[in-house]
């Protein structure tokens, strides 16, 4: 690991919201490139950088739309940069073609995505956290994808950081999938010292360009990299390809290729896999949570606790990959699940199929605009105690 | 069997070329190998730094040439080799960066692309290989199919006029257009020089046989049929006024170098707006890459 | 015959058959030969070599990469034709004499 550049770190405590703590983090990462579309309520993620980047030798575009700065990031990671994109609702869309692209290419890049209502224009201005399947299965085709929900101002700040060293590590679009509520909170955010941010260096093959295959992989299935203008004459492309980079129309390629992309994930999947857990051991009732809602529940679990409800807690900070065996031991040993959502059953889904029936599992859903009352969550916490 | 053991003697463009990939799949006649046969000649004849250049392409028969070029080279998503080709130039300004890639890729689905980079001056250089129609894909009418000409999705005949392209190319602010056909190749070499020389957007049309789709469709015979027409019909009008040049089913076709004009590009205007803005502060940067 | 002033070299196996170095060569040395080459099209073959002048027009025009043409010095000799074995191997490191 390598540590963050003091010229561009603000370190010391500050007083912002989530998108301009992600702004921080992505830049103490080392992001120097930035390309995006105005869309609410992630923009101002992309104005703080606007407004840096220039003092720190960065570069930000506007592009015309999500489409272009969603490839924009991928060209300036292949020129050499640490590139994210930012966008919401509709601009997450539209981004899906080049998550794809970034994933069949093993491009390391963040894409950050701030939800709010939808489908369609939806609520530009109010929370949800209706994109959570979307981030895992919008781009078409088989893939594995890392995806992170911070749940404070502060943790906006710090998974970006994360999610730069996941993407470099394993080579894959990382996503942030933030929300509005976060998005827009205004927190204290403690940035440390350059010094103390590690962060994971680029993969850069040592080879000569004469030993140098693009998708030659080792022991841990990620291929070594170049870019442009090094003299290695490399070539990339979307469509399925060989480890030379060539295209290779078959079903064996096709195979091997899916399926590395895949396993480099999953077999570091305990790595990447963070969760906050809390009262797990005595619990009859475990409340799964993310983002926003997470800290809500929260809430509604002191509330329940009063009540004599024995209330763990579990909440998720990787998304993707899904954290399937931790949650099957917690559901056999307990009587329910409880997963309030800002919207009306995603990550439910991921529950009900981890705990394999050995618990009930409830939903809370949400169809978003606001964030849920405390009571309803405590509601149906009382039904899973029953 | 004789051979030349006196002189080395190999095809010029062979160190430009992905050897272990050919032949390449483009049909018998089709104009896009020819266009690259100039534009490897034009690179080795530029004092160009062969290592400091990107192809990118987009999709369609027209984006397979990144693939066949040995350069760094991208074969992006269908629509989208400009914008990565700005974020490559904007991450490393020292790269010359080139986009290769079809006149569908290029004007229907990635025309929103072509005019802001056009816009923008960004110092990119984007090759059209225009052949009238959508060849991967068999046959469909392109945004550049002439009025009249058949397509597999226009079975009557096009009904939509089409665009004309170094017209659009210099309305939305490119700095050098110039247009040729596959018969011009001396010319056409010549202006790939010029291209690779120019500082800002660049934009070259190539008008190219597409014998297996478009002419046979057309009933317009095959690729050297295509090359004669080219030959018979084109007429070179440099300095032409671009709102001219449209083009018909079958018409005369004006080649030539339309534009060649200098205006700040998006790194000068960049730079002197930040620089005149932050002062001390600003920190410019001449290639973006990180650890 | 008089000494050619260039020669060219073909390379078989890349070639489609597509004519347009036989029609666009300035001083007429090629013809599309009868034989076929693997993929069955049938690749030109120099008919009149003490015509070509060198001047690469061929190699230009040729969408395969599959012609090329060149000067010759005073004492070189005249066209010849790649083999696939051959045709991916500079002539120099080739030795096919």
């Amino acid at each position: 690991m390598i540590t963050a550049d003091p010229r561009a770190v603000l370190t010391g405590a500050h007083f912002i919201d989530g998108d301009h703590a992600c702004t921080e983090g992505c830049i103490a990462a080392g992001a120097r490139f930035a390309a995006g579309y105005p869309i609410t309520p992630s923009t101002e993620i992309v104005e703080r950088f606007a407004e840096r980047a220039p003092e720190i030798g960065g570069r930000f575009i506007q592009m015309e739309d999500e489409l272009a700065s969603s490839i924009a990031i991928l060209g300036a990671v292949w020129a050499g940069a640490k590139a994210f994109t930012v966008t919401s609702g509709p601009g997450f869309s539209l981004m899906m073609e080049h998550l794809g692209l970034a994933v069949m290419t093993e491009t390391p890049c963040v894409f950050v995505d701030v939800q709010r209502g939808g489908p369609s224009t939806g609520l530009p201005t109010l929370p949800a956290q209706g994109d959570m399947m979307q981030a895992r299965w919008g781009s078409h085709g088989d893939y594995e994808i890392i995806a992170l929900s911070p749940s404070s101002p502060q943790e906006c700040f710090d998974l970006a950081i994360r999610a730069f060293n996941l993407s470099e590590e394993f080579r894959v679009p990382v996503l942030l999938m933030m929300d509005e509520a976060v998005g827009h909170m205004t927190e204290k955010v403690v940035i440390p010292p350059a010094d103390q941010i590690l962060l994971y260096p680029r993969r850069y093959t040592k080879r000569p360009p004469s030993e140098y295959w693009p998708y030659e992989f080792g022991e841990d299935l990620v291929p070594e990299m170049v870019r442009a203008g090094m003299g290695y004459r490399f070539h990339i492309t979307g469509l399925t390809h060989d480890e030379r980079g060539y295209p290779a129309m078959s079903a064996e390629a096709q195979n091997k290729l899916v399926r590395r992309l895949k396993e480099k994930i999953l077999r570091a999947k305990d790595r990447i896999i963070t969760l906050e857990t809390e009262a797990l051991e005595e619990a009859d009732v475990v409340v799964v949570a993310y983002g926003i809602t997470a800290r809500v529940a929260q809430r509604a679990i002191e509330l329940a606790r009063k009540e004599g409800i024995r209330v763990g807690k579990i909440r998720l900070i990787t998304i993707w990959p899904f954290p399937d065996e931790f949650l099957r031991h917690v559901a056999m040993r307990i009587r329910a699940f409880v997963v309030p959502e800002l919207n009306l059953g995603q990550i439910i889904r991921e529950v009900e199929r981890a705990s394999c029936g050995f618990c009930r599992v409830l939903g809370v859903p949400h169809a978003g605009g606001t964030v849920h009352r405390p009571e309803e969550i405590l509601e149906v916490i009382e039904e899973a105690a029953r | 069997m004789s051979a030349t053991t006196d002189v080395l003697v190999e095809n010029p463009v062979e160190q430009l070329l992905r050897t272990e990939r050919m032949p390449h799949i483009w049909c018998p006649g089709c104009g896009i190998g020819t266009s690259v046969n100039c534009f490897a000649r034009a690179l080795l004849e530029s004092n160009t730094d062969l290592d400091k250049v990107a192809i990118v392409s987009g999709i369609g028969c027209s984006g397979r040439v990144a693939g066949y070029l040995k350069l760094d080279s991208f074969h992006t998503t269908h629509g989208r080799a400009i914008p990565f080709a700005t974020g490559l130039k904007l991450a490393n300004p020292k790269l010359t960066v080139v986009v290769y890639s079809g006149d569908g890729d290029l004007f229907a689905i990635g025309g929103n692309h072509f005019i802001h980079a056009a816009r923008r001056n960004v110092d990119i250089k984007v090759i059209c290989i225009n052949n009238f129609i959508y060849g991967m894909t068999g046959g469909q009418v392109a945004p550049t199919t002439p009025l009249e000409a058949r397509a597999s999705t226009a079975p009557y005949g096009c009904y939509e006029p089409p665009f004309n392209l170094p017209f659009l190319a210099e309305a939305a602010g490119a700095t050098y257009v110039a247009r040729w056909t596959t018969y011009h190749v001396v010319q056409l070499t010549k202006a790939f020089k010029e291209l690779l020389a120019h500082r800002g957007f660049g934009f070259i049309e190539v008008i190219a046989p597409c014998p297996t789709l478009y002419q046979r469709r057309n009933r317009l015979g095959d690729g050297l049929d295509a090359m004669k027409y080219y030959k018979e019909h084109s007429k070179i009008r440099h300095g032409a006024p671009t709102s001219e040049v449209g083009l018909g089913f079958q018409s005369e076709i004006i080649v030539g170098k339309f534009v060649q004009k200098q205006r700040p590009t998006y790194f000068d205007m960049e730079e002197q707006v930040l620089r005149q803005r932050l002062g001390e502060r600003y920190r410019p940067l001449e290639e973006l890459v990180c650890q | 015959m008089p000494k050619p002033k260039g020669a060219v070299t073909i390379i078989i196996e890349r070639c489609k058959g597509c004519g347009f170095c036989v029609e666009f060569c300035p001083t007429k040395v090629l013809e599309l030969s009868n034989a076929f080459n693997s993929k069955g099209y049938h690749p030109p073959h120099v008919v009149a070599p003490e015509k070509c002048s060198g001047c690469d027009l061929c190699g230009m025009v040729c969408p395969d990469f599959a012609i090329f043409g060149y000067k010759l010095p005073a004492t070189a000799a005249p066209s010849s034709e790649l083999r696939p074995e051959e045709a991916t191997v500079p002539a120099a490191q080739g030795g096919n004499s």
